[in-house]
């Protein structure tokens, strides 16, 4: 009953303008201020010069795994369209290019260098507009951060525990510690979604919004935890194992202390 | 084992009569010892180490001052500021630390004291018997015949029954009230706060969803229009809470039923674990998996959140959504079926 009333609403045609309209609207309007962001971020403007070398950079490094147009291969999914914010925090953290295959690519030494990356960058965004390294004024540290604390657990810390100690997915695959991990770092894989995250767009957490994420992590990674020794933020397994082994440790050898006769 | 058999005498072969002829008697493996021969303690033997002893006991008191001391001096010294939560950390610490000495000096001076220089003769005591002596018993039964005899309570059936018809009714109003106490869950279990048309907003702002906000990848934590303003917010929060993921909608494998309650390959889960209700929240973007923190139960996005790991044994029930006249996500309507864990009239 129910069913067929949507389905009847959906064959009418004056349905199928009004979301072809909205459709249209928003993602115009998107594109239109996604656009608007990149020209006036100043990171997010790149020479010819950049994206010949990033383009022949492309050729040497990453064209056997990611194609010679970056149209993706059996082996490296098609960088058009994932946009300059995707390259820096890929490259810019050493995690590619891939050192093995596995459940996750690994962080490693950064392989290039700050220009390099650039260049990368430049010629990865050359190919089809997608995500801008962020403006410095959403990677510095001053939001909100209580509201940071919030959003983050709300959005981000099932996977990356409360306070950014990462954790455990399926398989092999895990959620990596974001305590020392560059401010531009974080907001770009919020942006890109890189290996099995997922994307968080600007549409749901706003550019304000990271930026009070990224404030309450350097935050907690700047203050002491009120509560004492940290354990690796683990919680109950690291404290658990702790009270186990010294505290009740301890209380056996006061009993045995308590039984022996003395000398 | 073999000698140790030797040692058993089976029912069969011994004095003793048993019922069941399974049964084994053992006689004392080990032998009572006694008690062992009293050892002389050094304390005992030089005065050279009763006075050591004496002086570790003294010490051990003496640390306790100097720890109760401390605790005292930490308490002023690191001072709670009601801004700064760091300060917790070093009052709790000292103060702790202070008190701990305080009060672990006393107890191990005092049992190093009773342990070095008290008496240290070996006492033994027999266990009395539990049972009373005859003439005890004896007295007891005469007294409850007596009572008996003078209350009439065997001989008077009429008050004995009304008696026990007065106890038996006597909890009644207890066990009705009782039952009262706290709501009855009624269908509260079955229903949450979505109907037809309540737009799906993020949480915890509350601000609407539009489905060309929902991109490819994306999760949206998803609670319903109205949650912040509701009277009982976080039990319905309890039960409402969506995830909102888009995947490729050829991708997802859809029952007939269930056609049209994705939108454009935007689907919407209840987060609530089926199999003790903890958020199900860790969503793996390429393996479409969903997987839950507590207990590790793993659900696969694309076929209708089906189990594939752990201890859950439901699918998450799935939230029928579709866009409204302004592009924003709404709902069809409530779940079809109760979130979270079973219950027992599910």
């Amino acid at each position: 009953m129910f069913k067929r009333k949507i389905n009847n609403a959906r064959r009418n045609p004056f349905a199928a303008i009004l979301v072809i309209a909205a459709g249209l609207l928003v993602a115009g309007g998107g594109y239109a201020g996604a656009t608007a962001a990149v020209s006036h971020s100043t990171s997010g403007a790149y020479t010819a010069d950049q994206v010949t070398e990033g383009s022949k950079l492309f050729l040497t490094n990453c064209a056997s795994c990611h194609g010679k147009h970056a149209e993706g291969t059996n082996y490296g999914p098609s960088l058009i369209g994932v946009g300059a914010a995707a390259v820096d925090f890929q490259v810019g953290t050493g995690r590619m290019p891939g050192q093995a295959s596995g459940p996750q690519l690994m962080k490693k030494p950064v392989q290039f260098t700050t220009e390099q990356t650039a260049a990368l960058a430049a010629y990865v965004s050359s190919l089809a507009p997608g995500p801008s390294v962020p403006d410095e004024r959403w990677t510095s540290t001053s939001g909100n951060t209580t509201r940071g604390g919030e959003l983050f657990r709300i959005n981000c810390a099932m996977c990356h525990n409360a306070v950014g100690a990462g954790g455990a997915l399926t398989e092999g695959k895990f959620a990596p510690v974001l305590k020392g991990v560059e401010a531009k770092h974080i907001y770009e894989a919020m942006v890109t979604g890189p290996q099995n995250m997922p994307v968080f767009n600007d549409a749901n957490l706003t550019p304000q919004d990271k930026n009070d994420i990224i404030s309450y992590l350097k935050y907690m990674e700047a203050n002491p935890s009120a509560g004492g020794e940290e354990l690796g933020s683990l919680g109950p397994v690291a404290e658990g194992l702790f009270l186990w082994l010294f505290v009740l440790g301890g209380i056996v050898a006061i009993t045995i202390w308590l039984g022996a006769k003395s000398n | 084992m073999s000698s140790k058999g030797k040692d058993l005498v089976t029912g069969h072969d011994a004095e003793h009569e048993y019922e069941a002829g399974l049964a084994v008697v053992a006689p004392d493996a080990i032998k009572d010892p006694g008690l062992e021969p009293h050892r002389v303690r050094m304390t005992d033997k030089s005065e050279k180490h009763a006075k050591n002893a004496e002086r570790q006991v003294t010490a051990m008191f003496l640390a306790s001052i100097v720890g109760s001391a401390f605790a005292l001096w930490a308490y002023f010294a690191f001072p709670l500021s009601p801004t700064d939560l760091g300060t917790v950390r070093s009052n709790t610490l000292f103060l702790g630390l202070g008190i701990t000495l305080g009060l672990f000096g006393i107890g191990v001076g005092a049992v190093h004291w009773a342990k070095t220089l008290m008496p240290d003769a070996e006492v033994s005591e027999a266990r009395h018997q539990t049972r009373g002596s005859e003439e005890t018993r004896a007295r007891a039964i005469e007294i409850i015949d007596l009572a008996n005899q003078e209350s009439g309570f065997s001989r008077r059936k009429l008050i004995r029954r009304t008696l026990y018809g007065a106890l038996a009714f006597f909890p009644l109003p207890g066990i009705i009230i009782f039952g009262d106490l706290g709501p009855n869950p009624a269908d509260s279990l079955k229903h949450t706060m979505w109907r037809k048309g309540t737009r799906l907003t993020r949480d915890p702002y509350g601000t609407p969803i539009k489905a060309t906000d929902v991109t490819l990848g994306s999760v949206f934590h998803v609670i319903p229009e109205g949650l912040n303003e509701s009277d009982h917010k976080l039990e319905e929060k309890a039960k409402a809470a969506v995830l909102l993921v888009r995947v490729e909608p050829e991708i997802l494998k859809e029952s007939d039923e269930r056609k049209g309650w994705s939108y454009d390959g935007i689907v919407a889960y209840s987060k609530i674990c089926t199999h003790v209700g903890c958020p199900v929240a860790l969503y793996e973007q390429h393996t479409h998996h969903l997987l839950c923190p507590c207990h590790q139960s793993t659900f696969d996005l694309t076929n209708a959140c089906a189990v594939v790991f752990g201890p859950a044994s439901r699918p998450l029930p799935q939230l029928p959504i579709t866009v409204d006249a302004e592009g924003y996500l709404v709902a069809q309507s409530d779940f079809t079926e109760p979130v979270g864990p079973s219950f027992w009239e599910r």
